[in-house]
C-alpha cells in the first residue's frame, strides 16, 4: 500500500500552474504599467487570502484582526529604510521574521480565548497596534508618513526598472507563500491540521497536538502577512495608522474572498480573488456599496455554499487543480478512492 | 375513548443518516394502556421513541396518534398533541432547580389532573428538595423529577425511556410502585426497558425489538421466559 | 480630589459600558452565538433614533419609545430570518455572518447617512451638573445613564431568574432538544433572545447618541468595549459585567487623565492584563 497525492486532474492542474506562473514571471515583457499593478495587487490578496484561509480554514483559528500584522509588516519597513538606511527589498525579508517575533506573545494572551471571542481578540490586538503606532512621532504619529525619495531612487536607475522589481517581488513573495503554504499541508503536519480542520476534538484524542500546532502556524502566518504589508506599503510609498491597520482593506476584502472562493481549500482564495478583481473591474468606483455587496454575497455563500466556489466545484467535478489530497493505493495496481 | 388505538404506528423506517436503526416496525397502544418495549442495546428502543416524540422523523411509514398523522410533526408540537417524553438519561436542565424544572414541563398550560401539588404528591422528596440546582440531586431524585416534568404537560402518552438505567434496583423498584398511581388517570404509557422484569411486571402488552425490527409481541402474561429470551437475543 | 473626579466619570461611563456589555453577553448566554455586528446595531440604534426624532420632533430620550420595539423588531427578524440558520456545531458560519452584516450594516449607514458625525442633543439635562462635595461634579446626564444601565441589568436578571420567559430562555441554552419536548419552538425562543439584546442595544445606542459624536464607523470600537467588559468582568454573570464596564470605564478616564490619546489603550491594556494573569475574568459565574 503506498500513499499518492496526484490524479489526473491534479496532474494537469500542475501543468497549468507551472505554465501560468512562467506566463506570469515574463508579465514586464508583454504587460503594461498597470497590468503590472493589478496583477501585483491580486498577488497580494492571493498571498494574504491563502494565509487567513491555513489560519482560519485548516487551523480553525478565525481571526478578524491580520490586519495587525499587515500594519506591522509596514511600519518595520519605514522603520528600517528611514531611520536605519536599510535597503527596502531587505527591510521586507526582515519584517517577516520581526512580525513572527511579535506573534508569539501575542499568541500566548489570545490563544487563552476560543472560537468567537478569540476572532475579537485578534482585533482587540490589531487596535492596540494601530493605538501604538499613532504614539511613535518619528514615523508621523496619527497622520502617518511619506517614503522619502532617497529610499526610493535607491531601489533601482530607472523607473520602469523599480516597477519591474517591484512586480517580480510581488510574485515571488506570493508563489514562495503558497509553496511553503502547500509543502505544510503535504507533510505530515497538514494531515494533522486537515485533521483539526474537519474535527479538533477527535484530532486531539488521536495524540495530536493541537495547541502546538495552532501556534506554529499563528506564528508562520504572522510571518508571511507581515513581509506582505511591508511590501503592500513600500508599493504605497506612504503609511499612516488608519490605512496600515484598516479592517476594511486587510480584513474584511480578505475574508469575503477566501469564503467566496472556498474556505479550507487550497485553491479556493486564488478563485476568490480572481472573481473578486473581476467584479471590482466592473463596479468600480462604488466605494462603499461595492464593500456592502460583497458582504451580502459572502453571507449567501455562508449559509448556502459554505465551501465556496470551489468547493462546489470541486463536488461537482471532483477536480483537484493542486496535489494535496492522499489516495490509498493497493497493491496490484488497482486505484484506491478517488 | 376514540375508535382505534390511541397510537398507531405502522411500517416504519428510521435512519440515522445511512444507518438503518428500524425496520417496517409496527406497534399500537390502546387508551389507558401500558406497552413495553424491551430490547437490547442498540435494537433502536430509543430511536422509537425519539420518532414517536417528534425528535426524529421516520423516511418511511406512518405514525398515528388519536386520529391523526404525527410522522413528520417537529418536536415542539409533540405536548401540544399530548406526546410527553422522559429522555433517557434523564436530561433536566442543568440551569433550573427542581421546582423549575417541574414548572417549565407545564409551561405550554394543558388541562388535566397534574399539577405542581400532586406531583409534589406523588414524589414527596422532590418538594423537600424543590429549591435546589437539579444537578444536585441523586439519580433516582432526578429520574422523578423527569417524570414530574413529563407529567405537568397533562399528556395523553407518556413515553419514559429507560428509566431504570443507572439505578439501584431499591430506586428502580420505588420508581415502578408510582407507576399504577400515573395510569390510573388514564394516562398511557410506553415503557422502553432493558430491565425486563420489571417492564413485564408494568406492562400490558410487550413488544421486543432486535436490531430494529419487532422480533416478538403480546400481552405480557402469554409470554414465556423462553419466548422472550428468543426474541430478545435473536437466537 | 481631581483623581475622585476622574474615577468618578469613569465609573460612570462604565454603566454605559455595562449595557453595551449586556446585549452580548445576554445572547452568547442564551445560543452561544457572538454577534459581530454588535457595535454596528448599537449605532444603527442611534441612526434610528435620529431619524426619530428629526421626523417626530421629540427630544432623544423620548424617541426610545420608538427606537426600543423598532430595534426589538429587528433583532427578532434578524433571528429569525437569517443567524438561526448559522447556529450549530461549526464556529466559522455565525461568525463569518455577522462579521458580514456589520459591513453590511456600516456601509449601509455610509450610504445613507454619509460619514458625517452627528450628535442628538438631550437639552438642559445635558448641561446640568450636582455637586457632591467641594470640587466634586456629577453630570445629571451621566448619572441617568448610570442609574439606568444598573436598572437594565437589573431587569434582566430578574428576567432570567423569576420568570416563566428566562425559564424557557435558561432551558433553551440548556438542552435545546429537551426545551422542543417542553412545547417550546427554539426557533422562537431564541428570537426572543435576539429581540431583548437589540432592546438593550436601543437604550444604549440612544445614550451613545446623545453622550458623544457618532458615524458609521464606530462601530467595532463599541464591540470592543462591550467584549472588554464582558471578559474583563467574567462570562456568565451579569454583574460581573457591571463591574467589567466599570472597571474599563474607569483605565480609560485613568489614561485620558495622564494623556488624552493614552484613554483607549489604557482600557487595552488592563483587559490585556486580565487577560493574561486572570483569563476568566474577575467575577465569573461558576457555570451551572
Amino acid at each position: 500500500m503506498t500513499v499518492e497525492h496526484a490524479t489526473r486532474s491534479s496532474r494537469i492542474g500542475v501543468a497549468l500552474v507551472a505554465l501560468a506562473a512562467i506566463g506570469l514571471a515574463l508579465a514586464p515583457y508583454w504587460g503594461d504599467r498597470q497590468t503590472l499593478r493589478l496583477l501585483a495587487e491580486m498577488f497580494t490578496f492571493i498571498a494574504l487570502a491563502s494565509l487567513w484561509n491555513l489560519l482560519a480554514g485548516y487551523a480553525g483559528l478565525v481571526s478578524v484582526g491580520q490586519q495587525a500584522f499587515v500594519g506591522l509588516g509596514g511600519y518595520v519597513l519605514f522603520a528600517l529604510a528611514m531611520l536605519l538606511d536599510v535597503n527596502p527589498i531587505l527591510a521586507i525579508f526582515i519584517a517577516g521574521p520581526v512580525g513572527a517575533l511579535i506573534a508569539a506573545p501575542v499568541a500566548l494572551l489570545i490563544f487563552r480565548l476560543r472560537g468567537a471571542y478569540f476572532a475579537i481578540g485578534t482585533w482587540v490586538v490589531a487596535e492596540v497596534f494601530r493605538l501604538l503606532a499613532s504614539q511613535i512621532s518619528v514615523l508621523g504619529g496619527g497622520s502617518g508618513i511619506s517614503l522619502p525619495a532617497s529610499v526610493v531612487l535607491a531601489m533601482a536607475p530607472s523607473r520602469q526598472m523599480r516597477e519591474f522589481e517591484m512586480y517580480w517581488l510581488a510574485l515571488l513573495l506570493t508563489i514562495v507563500i503558497l509553496a511553503t503554504i502547500f509543502a505544510l499541508l503535504r507533510s505530515r503536519h497538514g494531515l494533522a491540521l486537515t485533521a483539526i480542520r474537519d474535527n479538533e476534538l477527535a484530532a486531539q484524542s488521536s495524540g495530536i497536538g493541537v495547541w502546538g500546532i495552532k501556534f506554529a502556524v499563528y506564528i508562520l502566518t504572522a510571518f508571511g502577512t507581515s513581509m506582505i504589508g511591508a511590501f503592500i506599503f513600500l508599493q504605497k510609498l506612504r503609511i499612516s495608522p488608519d490605512t496600515a491597520f484598516s479592517v476594511n482593506d486587510w480584513t474584511a476584502f480578505v475574508i469575503f474572498i477566501t469564503v467566496i472562493g472556498g474556505i479550507g481549500r487550497i485553491e479556493g482564495p486564488i478563485v476568490g480573488t480572481i472573481i473578486f478583481f473581476a467584479l471590482r473591474q466592473s463596479f468600480a468606483g462604488l466605494g462603499s456599496l461595492y464593500l456592502l455587496m460583497m458582504g451580502a454575497v459572502a453571507i449567501v455563500v455562508m449559509l448556502w455554499a459554505p465551501k465556496g466556489l470551489w468547493g462546489v466545484i470541486v463536488e461537482r467535478l471532483g477536480w483537484q487543480v493542486l496535489p494535496l489530497q492522499r489516495h490509498l493505493m493497493l497493491e496490484k495496481d488497482t486505484r484506491g478512492k478517488s | 375513548m376514540p375508535d382505534g388505538p390511541l397510537l398507531q404506528i405502522s411500517a416504519v423506517d428510521a435512519f440515522y443518516g445511512d444507518f438503518q436503526a428500524l425496520f417496517g416496525v409496527s406497534l399500537n397502544v390502546g387508551a389507558g394502556q401500558v406497552v413495553a418495549v424491551i430490547g437490547a442495546n442498540g435494537a433502536g428502543k430509543s430511536t422509537l421513541l425519539k420518532c414517536i416524540a417528534g425528535l426524529m422523523h421516520p423516511s418511511r411509514g406512518e405514525i398515528l396518534f388519536g386520529n391523526s398523522a404525527t410522522t413528520n410533526t417537529p418536536a415542539f408540537e409533540a405536548l401540544k398533541r399530548g406526546i410527553a417524553l422522559v429522555p433517557e438519561g434523564r436530561r433536566l436542565f442543568p440551569s433550573l432547580t427542581v421546582e423549575e424544572n417541574l414548572l417549565i414541563g407545564g409551561q405550554s398550560r394543558h388541562a388535566g389532573p397534574w399539577t405542581l401539588a400532586r406531583v409534589y404528591e406523588l414524589f414527596p422528596v422532590l418538594a423537600e428538595r424543590r429549591t435546589l440546582p437539579a444537578p444536585a440531586l441523586s439519580g433516582g431524585q432526578q429520574q422523578m423529577a423527569a417524570i414530574g416534568r413529563a407529567l405537568m404537560g397533562n399528556p395523553r402518552l407518556l413515553l419514559c425511556d429507560e428509566i431504570s438505567l443507572g439505578l439501584a434496583p431499591i430506586v428502580v423498584r420505588d420508581i415502578y410502585s408510582r407507576l399504577p398511581q400515573i395510569v390510573g388517570e388514564g394516562l398511557s404509557l410506553i415503557i422502553v426497558e432493558q430491565d425486563i422484569v420489571q417492564a413485564l411486571r408494568a406492562a400490558n402488552h410487550v413488544y421486543c425489538l432486535q436490531e430494529g425490527r419487532v422480533a416478538l409481541h403480546g400481552a405480557a402474561r402469554d409470554l414465556t421466559r423462553e419466548k422472550i429470551s428468543a426474541a430478545y437475543f435473536g437466537i | 480630589m481631581q483623581w475622585l473626579n476622574v474615577i468618578l466619570q469613569g465609573v460612570l461611563i462604565g454603566g454605559l459600558y455595562a449595557m453595551f456589555a449586556a446585549g452580548l453577553s445576554l445572547i452568547f448566554g442564551v445560543m452561544r452565538l457572538v454577534n459581530i455586528a454588535h457595535g454596528d446595531l448599537i449605532v444603527l440604534a442611534a441612526y434610528v433614533s435620529l431619524m426619530a426624532t428629526q421626523a417626530f420632533g421629540v427630544d432623544p430620550l423620548t424617541s426610545l419609545l420608538l427606537v426600543v420595539p423598532v430595534m426589538a423588531l429587528i433583532g427578532y427578524a434578524l433571528q429569525r430570518g437569517l443567524l438561526n440558520y448559522t447556529l450549530g456545531d461549526d464556529l466559522l458560519p455565525p461568525l463569518l455572518v455577522t462579521f458580514g452584516l456589520s459591513i453590511i450594516i456600516q456601509n449601509g449607514l455610509l450610504e445613507l447617512f454619509t460619514a458625517d458625525s452627528r450628535k442628538l442633543q438631550a437639552g438642559a439635562i445635558e448641561i446640568q451638573t450636582f455637586q457632591l462635595a467641594q470640587n466634586l461634579w456629577i453630570g445629571a446626564l451621566p448619572l441617568i445613564q448610570f442609574v439606568v444601565a444598573v436598572a437594565v441589568i437589573a431587569g434582566l436578571q430578574l428576567l432570567f431568574y423569576r420568570t416563566a420567559l428566562g425559564r424557557a430562555l435558561r432551558a433553551t441554552s440548556d438542552d435545546q432538544a429537551v426545551a422542543q419536548l417542553m412545547g417550546l419552538d427554539t426557533r422562537h425562543v431564541f428570537a426572543i433572545a435576539m429581540a431583548l439584546s437589540l432592546a438593550v442595544i436601543a437604550i444604549a445606542g440612544v445614550f451613545l447618541a446623545v453622550r458623544a459624536n457618532f458615524d458609521p464607523a464606530i462601530g467595532p470600537a463599541r464591540l470592543i468595549f462591550a467584549f472588554e467588559a464582558v471578559i474583563i468582568g467574567g462570562l456568565g454573570s451579569m454583574w460581573g459585567t457591571l463591574a467589567g464596564g466599570i472597571i474599563l470605564g474607569v483605565s480609560q478616564a485613568i489614561g485620558a487623565q495622564i494623556d488624552p490619546g493614552w484613554q483607549l489603550l489604557a482600557g487595552h491594556i488592563v483587559f490585556l492584563t486580565i487577560l493574561a494573569v486572570r483569563p476568566q475574568g474577575l467575577f465569573p459565574k461558576v457555570s451551572g
